[in-house]
C-alpha cells in the first residue's frame, strides 16, 4: 500500500500553510513597490518586509504540521452557515442598492432565526422589521447617528 | 497621596448626576448585554460602542467603565444559570456555579460571584489608582526602544497563552499585524497594502475587526454547530442570599482570588483565564471539603470570579499608563478611547488628569451600583436568558452590522464586517485564537512607529535596543516567552518517550 504523500498530509492545514505563503509574496510584493524611503534606520517597507518574513515561516510551520495528525474539525451544518451569510448578503445589497437599512436588516434578522432552526418565516419577517424600525429610530432620531436611508427611512 | 487628591477630583467629577446617570445606563446595559449567552465582555464593549459615539468624552468614558464591569458581571449570571460561559475567563466559575444552581443553590452562588466580584473590583480598583501614577512616573522616562521591548513582551504573550499551540496563536498574531499594515503609514505617507480601494487607506478599524470576529464569527459558529439548542436556564430556587456558612466559606476565596488576578492581570501576561484558573485550583487544594469540588462547592465561584474581576481591573493598569491592551477586551476599550483621539499613555495622565480620574472613581461607582442594581434585580437577567436563541442571534447580527454602519456609513465597511466574520468563523472552526487578532491590528503600527522612532535618534544603528538596559531585558523576556512553549513542549514529548 503506496498512500501518495499529498493523501496524507492533513488538508486544511496545507491550505492554510499555502494560503499564508500566498499572503507573505503579495506583502512582499507590495513592500517591494514602494517609493518613499527613509533618511535614517527603517522605512515603511520595512515592517512589511517583516510581517512577510513571518507569514513565510508561520506558513512552513504549518506545511510541517500537516505532515504530523492534527484533529479534525466537528461536522459542521453549511445549511445553517448558507442561511446566515444569506441574510449578510442581503443587508450589503440593500445598501448597494440605496434601499436603506430597515428592508436589509429584515431580511438579516429573519434569515439568521431561519440559520438557529425557526421555520416561521413571516413572523420572524416582521419581527425583524419592528427590532430594525426601533434601532433606526432610536439611533438616527434619538441619537442622530446617520444609518443608510432607503424609500421607507424618507416617511420619517 | 497624589492620587489621592486627583481620586478625590475624579469622584467630583464623576459624583456629577449626569455623569451618575452615564454610569448607572452603562452598569444596565453592560448586564443586560453580557447575561447574553455567547457575549464576553469584549463583544459587549464592541457592540455598545456605537451608542457613545455622540456623548462628550467624560461622559462616554464613565458609561464604558459601566459597561466594562457589567460586561463581566452579566458573563458570570449567564455561566451559572445556563453553563455556557461567554467567554473563557467563566468556564471555571461554570464548573461549579453550574453544579450549585443545579442543586438549587443557584442564588448563593449568583450571590457569592456578585460580591466577590465587587471585593475584588474594589481592592483592585484602588490598587490601580495606587499603582499607576507610580508607574506613569516611570512610564514617563520611556524611550521608544522601551516601548518596543513592551510591545515585544504583550505580542508574545498575547499570542503564546491564547489557544491550543504557540504555532496558532502566533497565526493569529501574524494576521492581526499584516492587518496593521493595511492603510497609509502615519510617519511616512507611504501606502501599505490598500490594493487601490480608498475605504483602505484609513486602515482597518479595531471595531470593525473586533465585531466581525467575535459577533458575527461566534453567530456563524454556534449555527454551523447547532449549539443552540439544548440548554434551559436554571430556575433559581429558594433564596439567593448567602448563608453564615456560606459567607464563612467565602470570603477568604474572594482575598486570595484578587491576589492571584490583579498581578497577572496588570503583567502583560495575557488574559483572565490563568488567574482563574489558579484560584480555582487553589482553592481546590486548600478546602476543608475537597469532595465538593465539581459537585457545586462554593469556594469555586467565589475565587475565580473574585481572580477574573481583579484582573480585568489589572489590565486596566498597562491600558492606561501605557496604551497597551493585554486582553481583547482592553483592546475594544482602547479603541473606544481612540474614537475621541484620546491615546492612553502616560501623557493621558498629565494632559487630562480629570477624564483619567474621572474614569478610575466611576469605576467604583459602577462597582457598588453593580451590587446594588443587581442581586435585586436578577430575576429580570434571568428573563433575558430565556430569550429564544433564534431571536437572539438574528438581533445581535442586526445590532452587530448596525454599529459598524453607523460609525463608518459605507458598503465596503459592511463587506469587511462580514469578511472578518467570516475569518472568525474558520478561526474558531479550526481553533485559532481571536484575541491576537485584534492586539496584533492595535500594537503592530505602534510596535511599528516606535521601532522607527528609536532609530532614527541612533541615525539608524539596531544596536540601540540593546544599549539601553530596559528594553534590553524586555526583549529578553520576550524571546525567552516565545521560545520557552517550545522547549516545553520539546521536553514533555522528550519524557512520554522515556517512559
Amino acid at each position: 500500500m503506496s498512500t501518495s504523500l499529498a493523501s496524507r498530509l492533513h488538508r486544511p492545514t496545507l491550505t492554510i500553510g499555502l494560503a499564508l505563503i500566498g499572503l507573505a509574496l503579495i506583502t512582499w510584493r507590495d513592500a517591494s513597490n514602494m517609493n518613499i524611503r527613509a533618511n535614517y534606520g527603517m522605512g515603511a517597507d520595512a515592517a512589511s518586509y517583516f510581517i512577510a518574513v513571518f507569514l513565510a515561516a508561520l506558513g512552513i510551520g504549518h506545511l510541517l504540521a500537516a505532515l504530523r495528525w492534527a484533529s479534525e474539525p466537528g461536522e459542521s451544518d453549511w445549511k445553517a452557515v448558507i442561511w446566515v451569510s444569506l441574510g449578510l448578503v442581503s443587508l450589503i445589497a440593500a445598501l448597494w442598492f440605496q434601499l436603506g437599512f430597515v428592508p436589509g436588516s429584515t431580511l438579516l434578522f429573519a434569515f439568521t432565526a431561519r440559520a438557529f432552526g425557526r421555520r416561521a418565516l413571516v413572523v420572524d419577517l416582521v419581527l425583524g422589521f419592528v427590532l430594525a424600525t426601533g434601532i433606526f429610530l432610536l439611533f438616527n432620531k434619538l441619537l442622530t447617528l446617520a444609518l443608510p436611508m432607503g424609500p421607507f427611512e424618507h416617511l420619517f | 497621596m497624589d492620587s489621592l487628591i486627583h481620586l478625590m477630583h475624579g469622584f467630583g467629577t464623576a459624583l456629577d448626576p449626569m455623569n451618575l446617570a452615564f454610569a448607572a445606563i452603562g452598569v444596565l446595559l453592560g448586564t443586560a448585554v453580557g447575561v447574553l449567552p455567547g457575549i464576553g465582555p469584549a463583544l459587549t464593549v464592541a457592540l455598545l460602542l456605537p451608542i457613545t459615539f455622540k456623548l462628550d468624552p467624560g461622559g462616554s468614558l464613565i458609561m464604558f467603565a459601566g459597561i466594562y464591569y457589567g460586561g463581566m458581571y452579566g458573563g458570570s449570571t449567564t455561566a451559572i444559570l445556563l453553563n455556557t460561559p461567554g467567554e473563557s475567563a467563566s468556564v471555571v466559575t461554570a464548573l461549579e456555579g453550574n453544579q450549585m444552581a443545579r442543586r438549587g443553590r443557584g442564588g448563593p452562588a449568583l450571590a457569592t460571584a456578585a460580591i466577590g466580584s465587587f471585593v475584588a473590583a474594589l481592592i483592585a480598583t484602588a490598587g490601580l489608582a495606587f499603582f499607576a501614577p507610580i508607574l506613569v512616573k516611570v512610564a514617563v522616562k520611556f524611550g521608544p526602544w522601551d516601548y518596543f521591548g513592551l510591545m515585544l513582551i504583550a505580542f508574545v504573550t498575547v499570542s503564546a497563552t491564547f489557544g491550543s499551540s504557540p504555532l496558532r496563536g502566533l497565526t493569529s498574531l501574524g494576521i492581526g499585524l499584516w492587518l496593521g499594515l493595511i492603510g497609509i503609514d502615519q510617519l511616512s505617507g507611504q501606502t501599505r497594502l490598500s490594493f487601490g480601494v480608498p475605504n483602505l487607506l484609513d486602515g482597518i478599524e479595531v471595531t470593525t475587526l473586533a465585531v466581525g470576529l467575535f459577533a458575527l464569527g461566534e453567530a456563524l459558529f454556534v449555527a454551523s454547530r447547532h449549539l443552540f439548542n439544548d440548554e434551559k436556564p436554571m430556575a433559581i430556587k429558594g433564596s439567593i442570599w448567602m448563608s453564615r456558612e456560606d459567607w464563612k466559606r467565602s470570603w477568604k476565596p474572594w482575598l486570595r482570588g484578587t491576589l492571584v488576578g490583579f498581578p497577572i492581570g496588570a503583567l502583560p501576561a495575557g488574559g483572565a483565564e490563568i488567574p482563574t484558573f489558579l484560584s480555582y485550583t487553589m482553592e481546590r487544594k486548600l478546602s476543608t471539603k475537597p469532595e465538593e469540588f465539581g459537585q457545586g462547592a462554593i469556594e469555586g465561584v467565589a475565587g475565580p470570579e473574585a481572580a477574573n474581576n481583579a484582573s480585568a481591573a489589572g489590565t486596566l493598569v498597562p491600558l492606561l499608563t501605557l496604551g497597551l491592551p493585554t486582553s481583547a477586551t482592553a483592546a475594544v476599550m482602547l479603541a473606544g478611547f481612540q474614537q475621541y483621539n484620546l491615546q492612553p499613555g502616560p501623557l493621558l495622565f498629565v494632559q487630562h488628569p480629570a477624564l483619567v480620574w474621572g474614569l478610575v472613581a466611576s469605576l467604583f461607582i459602577a462597582n457598588v451600583m453593580l451590587l446594588v442594581l443587581n442581586l435585586p434585580l436578577v430575576g429580570l437577567w434571568v428573563r433575558l436568558l430565556k430569550i429564544p436563541l433564534p431571536w437572539l442571534y438574528a438581533g445581535i447580527l442586526v445590532f452587530a452590522c448596525m454599529g459598524t454602519i453607523a460609525a463608518n456609513p459605507s458598503v465596503v465597511e459592511l463587506m469587511m464586517l462580514v469578511g472578518f466574520g467570516f475569518l472568525g468563523f474558520l478561526m474558531r472552526r479550526y481553533d485559532y485564537p481571536i484575541a491576537p487578532v485584534v492586539v496584533g491590528l492595535i500594537l503592530g503600527p505602534l510596535a511599528d512607529s516606535q521601532l522607527r522612532r528609536a532609530l532614527q535618534m541612533s541615525l539608524g544603528d539596531p544596536m540601540i535596543l540593546l544599549q539601553h538596559p530596559g528594553s534590553a531585558s524586555m526583549i529578553a523576556i520576550a524571546t525567552l516567552a516565545l521560545i520557552a512553549p517550545f522547549l516545553f513542549k520539546g521536553l514533555a514529548r522528550f519524557r512520554q518517550d522515556e517512559d
